[in-house]
């Protein structure tokens, strides 16, 4: 059991975030795009983030990441400081700890489909050998199986959302982020995501994972996430447990 | 990442803009090229004077002369020179016992007297006054014969001759070529010794072509005219289509052991006569020493000189000659230096280009677990693959316009009918040190590009379009 495992188990907590800012200077004005969030997400829960654009949401999402840091306050991921971290650290914390989707996908237009699917096993330095077999089972996973050697561009936007999420998962992290994931696709394309987000969240077989999702649909938010916090102006105007 | 996952990562970048990397690559490659076309002429042109000076014997070659030759009253006479100066150690005669002694000394590869001397040279009927030289079989791979027409001296004992190309034409009929003379005899008219007989033989002994021994020497030579027949058996090319090398240069060739033979009055002779007589046997004018190799000559010129004699080779010569080159070599360098530097400035300006359009790639490599390092180490083996694409390819353009040049100015040579030298060479340590100086460039040049990627928040990276 690694260090990261041993605290999440202690603690029960994935993620973790203690009156945690982000402040930015926009000229004269300061901006609060997160201002003191105290907020927990249980090893294993799925978490809406829910909110007008520029509540805050992704911000604190980029927090929780490790691709921001805060200006005030700590936030802990399976028990470690995030705040507290080198560089180096925070770079391995998002590529073993975290998965992350985004609305754009982010798919790197240059690459095939089981090449951007590689790129964290490449990071993680995975032996060469691995890694076919690794990639090839993230893209069953998501049902992309036969499309391996496409280009993203060659894809719906449906099909990069879910190449997008075989990256994300190809190193098995601990806890998938995903913000607006289905923003840019059609409300039936969007459900198939979502769906597929729910059944990485509680799959048939194996362990589940913590899953936090930005969005700014409701009726999403309600059909497929334990709980709702909902943001405003930088802070938690509501939290509602759904399950 | 590992090595190979970022060599696969920055060779798949510079893939996908190939053009514009191409002509990086291309710029990088023009400045190796000129570094390395202006420094293989530089070493061609060193190695062609290293190896005219080590054929004509410069390198490993001493000259012995006895100490004081020169009388007072003529220009430094009387005075040692200022190798000798702190020497010492009295002078000796060059004499046999001498040069047996210089024999022995170690590294000694041979050890032959100096006989030159001034003659007439006759083909009836025209003659011509000349100086001719004893040449050592040795001597046969010395750029004094390159390109001799004919052959070398048959035996060492063989009475022949090889005339210098000017001297052929003038003794040649009008309109014939100077090759004309090979196979034909040529008359040496000298002035020879001939040793004076004791007084109580003087009536009845004539002992011409004999050597001056020491009871001979007490009672003095004579010096009468004589004459002799030489085959001509080679003919060296005319001063203007490559001449000679080499610092013994001669219009006529004899083979040692028979100019020595002749006994010729050489210069120094009536010299020799006026001081006391402490030599045993011969005298020598001068002594040429060849020694074993060319880094065994500053010690026994020291040797010699300890020995009483005045030793000269051209070493110091040399050495001045190889400090020339290196600074030449060193301008050169920095000349085509020039053009790589201007190509540097295009790694950073690709460089910084490809981080403003992969600005988001950046921010996703980097939410993906890319450290900084990763990303500053995949932009150092992009500029490192630039590098090293452009120091291979540069060392062959290079290679192709030294080729280029060498072939003109053998054309150039050859059409003013003089011989091509090869003035043009790569040596493996330009071949390499090209390379790697081509692929430390385009780091250098990545250092800045590759810290501003590094330094990019994902968070602002991700947002770009």
């Amino acid at each position: 059991m690694s260090v990261i495992e041993a605290n999440t188990s202690s603690n029960g907590f994935a993620i973790r975030a203690e009156r945690v800012s982000r402040h930015y200077h926009m000229g004269q004005a300061l901006i609060r795009a997160v201002d003191a969030i105290s907020l927990e997400v249980g090893a294993g829960e799925f978490l809406a983030l829910l909110g007008t654009s520029g509540s805050g949401k992704s911000t604190l999402l980029n927090l929780m990441a490790g691709l921001d840091r805060p200006s005030a306050g700590a936030i802990f991921a399976l028990g470690r400081d995030l705040a507290a971290m080198s560089s180096e650290d925070l770079a391995t914390h998002r590529n073993r700890t975290i998965g992350m989707v985004f609305q754009s996908f982010q798919l790197l237009p240059r690459m095939t489909l089981e090449e951007n699917v590689e790129l964290p096993l490449r990071l993680a330095e995975v032996p060469r050998g691995e890694r076919p077999a690794r990639v090839r089972e993230a893209l069953e996973r998501v049902g992309l199986g036969a499309r391996t050697k496409h280009r993203p561009t060659e894809l719906s936007g449906g099909e990069q959302q879910r190449a997008a999420i075989a990256r994300a998962l190809v190193n098995e992290p601990r806890i998938l982020l995903a913000d607006e994931p289905t923003g840019n696709l059609d409300s039936k394309t969007g459900e198939e995501i979502m769906n597929l987000v729910a059944q990485i969240h509680r799959p048939a077989s194996g362990p589940g994972r913590t899953v936090v999702m930005v969005t700014h649909e409701r009726a999403l938010a309600e059909r497929y996430a334990d709980r709702i916090v909902t943001l405003s102006d930088g802070a938690i105007a509501r939290e509602e447990r759904l399950r | 990442m590992k090595v190979g996952d970022l060599t696969e990562l920055a060779a798949r970048n510079l893939r996908e803009a190939v053009l514009r990397n191409s002509l990086t690559t291309l710029g990088i490659s023009v400045g190796v090229a000129s570094l390395v076309a202006l420094l293989s002429l530089g070493v061609g042109l060193q190695q062609l004077v290293d190896r005219s000076v080590a054929r004509a014997g410069l390198f490993d070659t001493i000259s012995v002369r006895s100490r004081q030759s020169a009388p007072f009253g003529q220009p430094g006479g009387g005075r040692r020179n200022l190798r000798d100066a702190g020497d010492p150690t009295p002078p000796r005669p060059l004499d046999d016992a001498a040069r047996k002694e210089i024999a022995a000394l170690p590294n000694v590869v041979e050890v032959n007297p100096e006989v030159r001397f001034t003659a007439e040279a006759r083909r009836e009927p025209i003659s011509q006054l000349v100086m001719v030289s004893g040449m050592a079989t040795s001597s046969q791979s010395s750029g004094t014969l390159d390109g001799l027409n004919g052959h070398f001296f048959s035996t060492p004992e063989a009475e022949e001759a090889i005339i210098q190309g000017d001297l052929a034409k003038r003794l040649t009929d009008v309109g014939q070529a100077p090759n004309s003379l090979l196979g034909q005899e040529i008359t040496l008219r000298f002035a020879q010794r001939q040793a004076l007989p004791p007084p109580s033989q003087q009536a009845s002994t004539d002992a011409p072509n004999q050597a001056v021994g020491p009871d001979e020497e007490a009672m003095g030579f004579s010096i009468v005219p004589s004459e002799k027949k030489f085959l001509v058996v080679g003919v060296t090319p005319t001063s203007e289509s490559g001449g000679q090398v080499g610092f013994n240069n001669s219009g006529i060739y004899l083979p040692l052991a028979v100019a020595e033979k002749l006994q010729v009055v050489q210069q120094g002779d009536l010299r020799d006569m006026s001081r006391s007589g402490q030599a045993q046997g011969v005298r020598y004018a001068a002594l040429n020493i060849r020694a074993s190799s060319p880094a065994a000559v500053a010690q026994l010129e020291s040797n010699i000189s300890h020995m009483g004699f005045a030793a000269f080779s051209l070493i110091d010569v040399t050495r001045n000659l190889r400090t020339f080159f290196a600074i030449f070599d060193m301008f050169l360098g920095i000349f085509g230096s020039l053009a790589l530097a201007v190509a540097s400035l295009g790694i950073i300006n690709t460089l910084v280009m490809a981080i403003l359009e992969r600005r988001r790639e950046i921010g996703v490599l980097k939410a993906l677990g890319a450290a900084d390092r990763d990303v500053r180490q995949l932009f150092f083996a992009e500029a490192g693959v630039m590098g090293l694409a452009g120091g291979v390819f540069g060392v062959l353009l290079g290679w192709a316009i030294g080729r280029g040049i060498q072939f003109a100015t053998m054309i150039y040579l050859k059409r003013q009918g003089m011989n091509s030298p090869n003035i043009w060479s790569i040596p493996w340590w330009l071949v390499l040190g090209a390379i790697a100086f081509a692929v430390v460039v385009s780091l250098a040049s990545g250092i800045y590009p590759a810290s501003r990627a590094a330094k990019l928040e994902p968070v602002e990276a991700l947002r770009y379009e």
